[in-house]
């Protein structure tokens, strides 16, 4: 998945390096208001979350197995610009330490998969939680849909940028429709396991999901002592 | 803390003394991304690429002999292009232009052209970065990117996840060890009802783990950096045997441009 050396040119390459330079710095100034100063802890714990969960294979049935990019999950369980931090660094032990992604090539893999995909994912969220009830189901639905378009998003921005600058000649049709297929498939499986995970916080410490801040605030104001009937425990 | 550390980071790095080995860890950075842009520089459709390309490889394996990197572990360094791989033999099929015949079928010359030049460019900058990996601990690593000026936040959370990075793979281990034996088997997709809450629980488990980490560092007096020594001064010696191999791929670049 990850953008190898000698893919894009050069040009291309500089130009991602730059929108990933400039995301990462907006991202560092975000994520100092969204964890003060426990950021770097919490972030680094995150993004070894993150890296942990992307070794595991998931089965995604048929035999076949997939796993986690993790992008939306980090963007709803720490918040978006965390996530992205989470993200570029764990692009970047990748690149340096399993030469997985090319390193002149960190900067595109940076903006597709720490930028484009959390800020597509993110905004999907948003926009679904400000619309749907605010529940846990409405919060899962929500994060689902996130992770779900944000697959495909960000192989078509992939294909975007093969198009401006790739080193082959191909019909870009062709390589949007080949991608975007087989990501919606992928997509289906991010959706399946952000799900499960955030559900399963959700279940367990509600308030450390960001995304749900809001379903926080409704659970508090329940009038809890006074619902319960004496006897009932 | 031994030279080697088990677990899924240290098991790139080789531990020895070779020059390589000793070498800052920020040359080594500076050298094998300036070898990458030189690989990616090289045009792809130009008669003397082949050429270039065999020039590289030969300053690339001359690297990893001197750092005790054999070929056996080059070899498995490159398992992780495979994907690629598969898209750059689809690249002559789906590419257009005029069409050449390879064994009876005709393929798009262009798109030849083009996986060819992509599976040379990823292969020689994959075995440049394995000799990086296997001649540096990830420790260093970061210490090499904060020398060359990574934001300091970030190199902070860069050195957070290298650390604990283990921990939280061990933790997973451990679940998965206690979720076989009691006799889970993942194969449809009805797993998820087990997985997801141990991924859900591995988070808010390296969470937890991270606010512990933080108050026990701050009553350590830590301010948000970490604290190192002076940076030592490189002696030139040192920036020339690192940049031989930048130089010399650019050496081989400007050739091909001149001649070629």
């Amino acid at each position: 998945m990850h953008v190898p050396d000698g893919f894009l040119d050069a040009p291309t390459s500089a130009a991602t390096a730059a929108v990933a330079a400039g995301g990462v710095a907006l991202a560092l100034r975000g994520a100092r208001r969204e964890l003060d100063e426990r950021a770097a802890p919490l972030a680094g714990l995150t993004a070894a979350f993150v890296f942990a969960v992307q070794m595991v294979n998931f089965p995604v049935g048929a035999g076949t197995s997939g796993h986690l990019m993790g992008g939306v999950l980090a963007a709803v369980l720490v918040g978006p610009w965390t996530a992205v931090l989470c993200m570029t660094v764990v692009l970047v032990v990748q690149a340096l330490l399993f030469a997985d992604g090319g390193l002149t090539a960190l900067g595109t893999n940076v903006t597709l998969l720490g930028l484009v995909a959390v800020a597509v994912g993110w905004a999907v969220f948003r926009l679904l939680a400000a619309v749907l009830p605010k529940t846990r189901t409405g919060v899962l639905t929500a994060a689902g849909t996130g992770a779900f378009l944000s697959v495909p998003v960000a192989a078509l921005a992939f294909v975007g940028l093969f198009a401006v600058g790739g080193v082959a000649d191909v019909a870009v049709g062709t390589v949007a429709a080949a991608m975007g297929g087989v990501h919606v498939l992928i997509g289906l499986g991010e959706a399946a396991i952000t799900v499960a995970v955030v559900g399963a916080v959700l279940a367990v410490r509600p308030d450390l999901v960001h995304g749900a801040r809001a379903l926080r605030r409704a659970t508090l104001l329940a009038e809890r002592p006074a619902s319960v009937p004496a006897g009932a425990r | 803390m031994t030279a080697v550390h088990g677990g899924v980071l240290g098991a790139a790095y080789l531990a020895a003394s070779s020059p390589v080995h000793r070498l800052a860890p920020h040359l080594k950075l500076v050298a094998v991304l300036g070898f990458a842009l030189v690989v990616v520089a090289t045009p792809v459709d130009a008669a003397w690429s082949w050429a270039a390309y065999g020039g590289y490889l030969a300053l690339v394996l001359l690297a990893a002999a001197a750092a005790g990197v054999g070929p056996a572990r080059l070899a498995r360094g490159l398992a992780i292009e495979v994907p690629f791989v598969l898209f750059a033999l689809l690249l002559p099929f789906v590419a257009q232009g005029p069409r050449v015949e390879v064994a009876g079928i005709a393929v798009s010359e262009s798109g030849l052209v083009a996986a060819g030049g992509l599976l040379a460019k990823a292969t020689l900058s994959v075995l440049a970065a394995v000799v990086l990996a296997a001649t540096t601990e990830p420790r260093a690593l970061v210490q090499g990117l904060e020398r060359l000026r990574l934001p300091s936040l970030l190199v902070q959370i860069l050195m957070f996840m290298v650390r604990y990075a283990d921990v939280v793979g061990g933790e997973l281990g451990r679940m998965r060890v206690a979720r076989e034996s009691r006799g889970f088997q993942g194969r449809h997709l009805g797993a998820l009802k087990v997985l997801g809450p141990a991924a859900g629980s591995l988070f808010v488990r390296s969470y937890e783990r991270g606010e512990r980490v933080h108050l026990a560092m701050l009553s350590r007096g830590y301010t948000g950096r970490m604290p190192g020594g002076p940076a030592t001064a490189v002696p030139a010696q040192d920036w020339l045997t690192a940049l031989t191999l930048p130089l010399g791929a650019a050496a081989v670049l400007a050739s091909g441009l001149l001649l070629g």
